[in-house]
This record gives structure tokens, sequence and C-alpha cells, in this order.
């Protein structure tokens, strides 16, 4: 139990560095940090002490190695374009981020499930086989398309929801909320149904087929006849057998919408750190791409992290720290 | 039907409806089971065996569906039961064993609340005395230590074990009989001798009554006390085990017992049936069995025999059936 943690937290780590090196690299390849920080008019004394002064006449693996020790404190250097610590940036930007990733995932994964149970216990049922056919309609649109049209619907033509922004913040300490003021819940509704919408038919149609797979495990027919009341067998006994794969697989996607908001972001005006990373992109801002970059890697660490342990809280066979026995 | 039946079958019909018509699985099944009698039911596969296991615990998955006859617990129709009733007969009153104690278990819960559950959703105990008649049950279902394996999981448990915990969760709500399901195919052959005697041992003591499906006639002639022979959906031959297995009537039970090998005796090539069981689209008008009987003559093609008496037992082969029919027992 305790070797599967640290062989996971070990493989987490793996993860960090590799992508800390790429991020490392990009210094290297996207342009010249001395002529990005010092602009066309600079000597070139002022030129030869930057260098210095930023270590970069050091050998390369010192280098990488003072930057994944800075990135490890949380000091990623300075943005090129705003002249502000990419730090102080991201926490700038990172409540917006996270309510909204953290909403969109709350909302596909618990409509994500209710739907597929309900899809998989009515099977045949008209409402179940409509909502399938809906969900393919999610599958296959374009997550900018579904915005646009929320936007036209609710922002144009019925004027209900603001069609970009934040809407009100509180501060909490350095946390900004919009889930405390009614402009910020309103604002929030389009883009979190925007992001939440391709995970929810994914989610939905995973766990609708893993629950009829399980539904005709023998030990699903072995509790019915034992005369276990149906909806048991459905909510106690198939379900939790059903949510082991799910979880992985869901784990994976709630990363990808956490760290992938940029579309959403884009589309909404959203302050959020896919904004900041779109505009660092088109200015060239290496230290805010590199940050960007680790911080999407470390969403993805940590999410499969507490993956695994919630697979081994469902999963008894993972517990007896005997991988044999685990299927 | 007299007192002591517990489980009564009559014409018991089972089909599948298919886009090309509807199988018959089972064409018009009737036995008894009498209180603590062990019927065994033998038969090859797709015989129709499994199937009246499951029509009588009501567990037939669609597109299955009993098409006729009925079947009578302690003389109540339990065929034509709401599903709700029909539920709360299973566990309590009728409990199955299935084939595979490694799938039977969800490898997700503790044996001891599989155990707890089934027997708080048949019984008024609490969740204590519920755990203390758990433990009881893997106890005298002849688990060690059961105090302390009650709180294992499945996979913790060997096959026997593992379907010595089946048993239990089968005996949970003291059911007047249990339908076991070739409850031994799955296990070692050194395990099986012991879940077979200890279904015996704990049927008899609780006074239980068994319906034994399998196809090891072995199995039959040690436990059972009466045995049905069952071929392409029909009963063929039914009566004591002693008259079926030493001197059985039936073409086909003849055919079957003949295949059993012998350890005394030369070691001679072991008799086999020509030909195979028809499939449920081509079962042949007449007697199903007469494409494969060395007996068959012309009354076979046409007309389909029903079980009649001879002694001890029932069959339904022509052979027994009108005059001469002494000549040819």
């Amino acid at each position: 139990m305790l070797a599967y943690i640290l062989r996971s937290l070990m493989q987490g780590l793996v993860v960090m560095l590799a992508v800390a090196f790429i991020a490392f690299s990009m210094f290297r390849f996207v342009g010249d940090p001395v002529v990005n920080m010092l602009g066309q008019e600079a000597t070139l004394q002022d030129r030869a002490e930057l260098t210095e002064r930023l270590g970069l006449n050091d050998p390369v693996a010192l280098q990488f190695a003072r930057f994944v020790g800075d990135a490890a404190r949380g000091d990623f250097g300075i943005s090129y374009r705003q002249g502000r610590k990419v730090s102080a940036l991201i926490m700038e930007r990172l409540p917006a981020t996270v309510e909204l990733a953290v909403l969109s995932a709350l909302f596909a994964f618990v409509v994500g499930v209710s739907l597929g149970v309900y899809a998989a216990i009515r099977r045949d049922g008209w409402i179940a086989n409509l909502v399938m056919s809906l969900s393919l309609i999610g599958v296959s649109l374009p997550t900018f398309l579904i915005g646009i049209g929320l936007i036209y619907i609710f922002a144009v033509e019925l004027r209900w929801l603001p069609s970009f922004g934040r809407g009100d913040v509180v501060m909490i300490g350095w946390w900004s909320t919009g889930l405390l003021t009614k402009t910020g819940l309103q604002s929030l509704v389009m883009p979190v149904l925007t992001l939440g919408f391709l995970q929810l038919t994914l989610i939905m149609r995973l766990v609708r087929s893993e629950m009829l797979e399980v539904m005709r495990a023998d030990f699903i027919r072995f509790a019915r006849a034992r005369g276990i009341p149906e909806r048991r067998i459905e909510f106690r006994h198939a379900l939790r057998n059903t949510m082991i794969p799910v979880i992985t697989i869901a784990g994976v996607q709630l990363g990808g919408v956490i760290a992938f908001a940029i579309v959403t972001e884009t589309v909404f005006q959203w302050p959020g750190l896919g904004a900041l990373f779109v505009n660092a992109v088109q200015f060239v801002d290496v230290p805010v791409m590199s940050a960007y970059l680790l911080f999407v890697a470390f969403v993805f660490v940590v999410t499969s992290l507490v993956v695994d342990l919630v697979y081994v809280a469902l999963d008894p066979r993972l517990r007896t720290g005997n991988p044999a026995m685990a299927k | 039907m007299s007192d002591t039946t517990v489980l009564s079958v009559r014409d018991l019909t089972v089909e599948f409806v298919t886009r090309r018509g509807a199988l018959r699985a089972l064409d018009q099944v009737s036995f008894d089971i009498g209180r603590g009698e062990v019927l065994g039911v033998v038969g090859e596969s797709g015989a129709g065996k499994s199937v009246t296991g499951a029509a009588i615990i009501g567990l037939i998955d669609p597109p299955g569906r009993i098409a006729g006859g009925e079947i009578r617990l302690d003389g109540a129709r339990i065929d034509d039961l709401p599903p709700e009733a029909m539920r709360k007969v299973r566990g309590k009153r009728i409990a199955m064993i299935f084939q595979d104690p490694l799938t039977s278990l969800n490898p997700l819960y503790r044996v001891g609340e599989q155990l707890v559950e089934t027997i708080r959703t048949h019984t008024s105990l609490n969740a204590a005395e519920a755990r203390q008649r758990a433990i009881a049950l893997l106890d005298e279902v002849g688990i060690p230590a059961p105090e302390r394996r009650i709180d294992g999981y499945p996979h913790e448990f060997s096959g026997g074990m593992r379907q010595r915990v089946v048993i239990a969760l089968a005996l949970c709500a003291e059911p007047e009989l249990v339908i076991a399901d070739e409850p031994t195919t799955a296990l070692d052959v050194s395990v099986q001798a012991q879940i077979i005697a200890l279904i015996k041992r704990i049927c008899k003591e609780r006074g239980t009554s068994v319906m034994l499906v399998t196809h090891d006639m072995g199995v039959i002639a040690e436990t059972a006390d009466r045995v049905a022979v069952m071929y392409a959906g029909r009963v063929a031959e039914i009566g004591p085990v002693r008259d079926v297995v030493k001197q059985p009537l039936h073409p086909y039970a003849q055919g079957l017992m003949g295949a059993i090998p012998s350890l005394e005796g030369d070691a001679t090539r072991l008799v086999q049936i020509p030909g195979s069981m028809p499939r449920l689209s081509a079962i042949p008008p007449g007697c199903a069995f007469n494409p494969r009987c060395s007996r068959a003559f012309a009354r076979c093609h046409v007309e389909r025999p029903e079980l009649i008496r001879v002694g001890s037992r029932q069959v339904a082969c022509h052979l027994y059936d009108g005059p001469g029919a002494e000549a040819a027992a």
C-alpha cells in the first residue's frame, strides 16, 4: 500500500522533471532572453552584464538545476511583457480558472454519472434513448461552438446572462471568488456549461457502457438470486464496480478540464490562466509560457495521484499489497 | 402431489424469442422434489438443466420467458408472482448456488457485508445479530476462524473456500429449496468431493431440498435420491437414483450411463452416443432423440413420447408404451 503510493509519487516526480526540462529549454530556443529583456537599444556592455547576472554563462546543467530549484519555490522569473513576477500573475489569475474548472468538473461528473446510470438502468426507455442521442451531439460539437451558441441564446437574445467576464468578485485573502455575488454566479453559468459539456457526455457514455457490462456479471446474478432488492443491486453492487474504470478516465479528463480551459476562457473573455497563456503566446512571453506548462503538468500529476488513491479506496484487491491478487 | 412435495413443476415451457421465431429451451417439463430430497438433474450442455433452475427461481434473462406450465412451491404457484413478491421468495425460500465461486461474490465488499446484507434482507435481525448469524453460518460451512474471516474480502479466499461462502450465502434465510447449478464444475477435483459432501450434510441436517444440476454422473450417484435425465429441453427419464444409474430404461440414459468410466473390469473403450444433441431450432418431429437412437422405430419419428410410469420411475420412450413393452425392457 505504502509502496504503491510511493511509486505513484516517484512517477509524478519524474514527469514533473521531464516537463521542467522542456519548459527550461523554451528559454533557450524561443528567442534570446537577453534581447527580450533589454530590448533593441541596449549596449553590448548592458547585455554582457545581464547575461552574467542571469547566470547564462554557467553550464547548462547548473542553469537547469537553478531553474528547477526556483520553480519548486514558486519563482518563475519576471514576465517580459508586464514586467511583474510571473508567480504573482499566476496567483492573480488562478482563482478564476480553478473556480471555473472545478465547477465544470463537478457538473460534468455529477450529471454525467447520474445520466449514465439512468441510461443503463432504463436501457430501453425513450428518455434514455433520447439522452444517448443528444450525447452524440455533445461529443461531436466543438467547445467554442457551444459557447457561442449559448452566448447567442442567453446573452444576446434572451439577455438573461452576461456574455463575458467574471462579474463582481469578492476577495477572500488573496483569493478572488465569484461565488458570493449574484453577477459572479450568473457569469459562471455559461462558461461552466460550455467547459463541462464534452466531459459530461463522455462520462455519461462511459458510465452507461461500464454499468451494462457489470450488470451482466455473475455476482449481480447471484445477488438477484439472494433476493437483494433491485435498487440496492444497482446502486450498491453495480455502481461501485462501475466507478472503478470510470474514475480513471474521468480523473484524466478532469485534469484536462483544468488545464485546457483556454478555449472557453477565450470565448467568454474569462480572466483566467488560459487567457493569460494565450496573451503570453502572442507576445512570446517565455517565462509565463513555461510557468503555464509546468502548471498544466502539475495539475495532471496531482489528479492522477488522486485517482490512484481513490482507486485504492474503492478496490480492496489493491489494498492487500499483493499485486498478483489484484486483477 | 403429496404433502411432502416442496416443489412441483408441471408442463414447464420456456421460450427464447428470436428474430427467426421462438426457440423452445424447455418443452413441457414436469417433476417434483420432496422435502429433504436431493434431485439430481443431468444431461448434456444445452439440454435445459440450467434454464430449468433459472425458471424456478424466476431469473430467466430476456428474451427468454416462461411460455406455459406452472411451478408450485408448497402448493402455491410462484411462476406468475409479481416481481417484488418473487424477489422475496428468492433467497428466502429458494436459494441458488452458481457454478463459479470466483465470480459469484462481489469483489468490492467483505464477505461479512454480503452475508449480513442477505440476512437482513430476509429477516428482522439487527446488524449485530445478523453478524452473529453470519459467523455461525461460516462456521457451519467449515470456514476456519470465522469470526476473523468474516471481515475478509472474496479475493482473500481460495476457490473452495469461496464456494463455501457462497453456500453460506444461499443458506442465510434457511430456504426450503436450494438449486445448485453445477456447484463444483469450476473447482479442483480434490475440493469437489468436499463441497458436494458439505451441501449434502447441511441440507440433510436442515431438511432442505436440493436440485443438483450437474453433468457429473459420479456426483449424482453419490448424492442424489432421485435423478432426472434431460435431453433437448425435455425430461427423458426420472426415477430413484439406484434404478436409473444401474438399469436405465431410456436409450439416451443408457448411453449416458454407458459413458461412465469404471475402475473395475477391463479398460474397454467407453460407449459413445453417436451424433450430437440437435440445436433448439432443429429439433426433429416425434422423439427428439430418434436420429441418434439405435432402437428407434416408425412411431418414434411421428409421435412425441410422453412421460409414462414404468415401475418406480417415469420414462418418455415408446419402447415402454403399449403392447410388447415388457419385451423391450
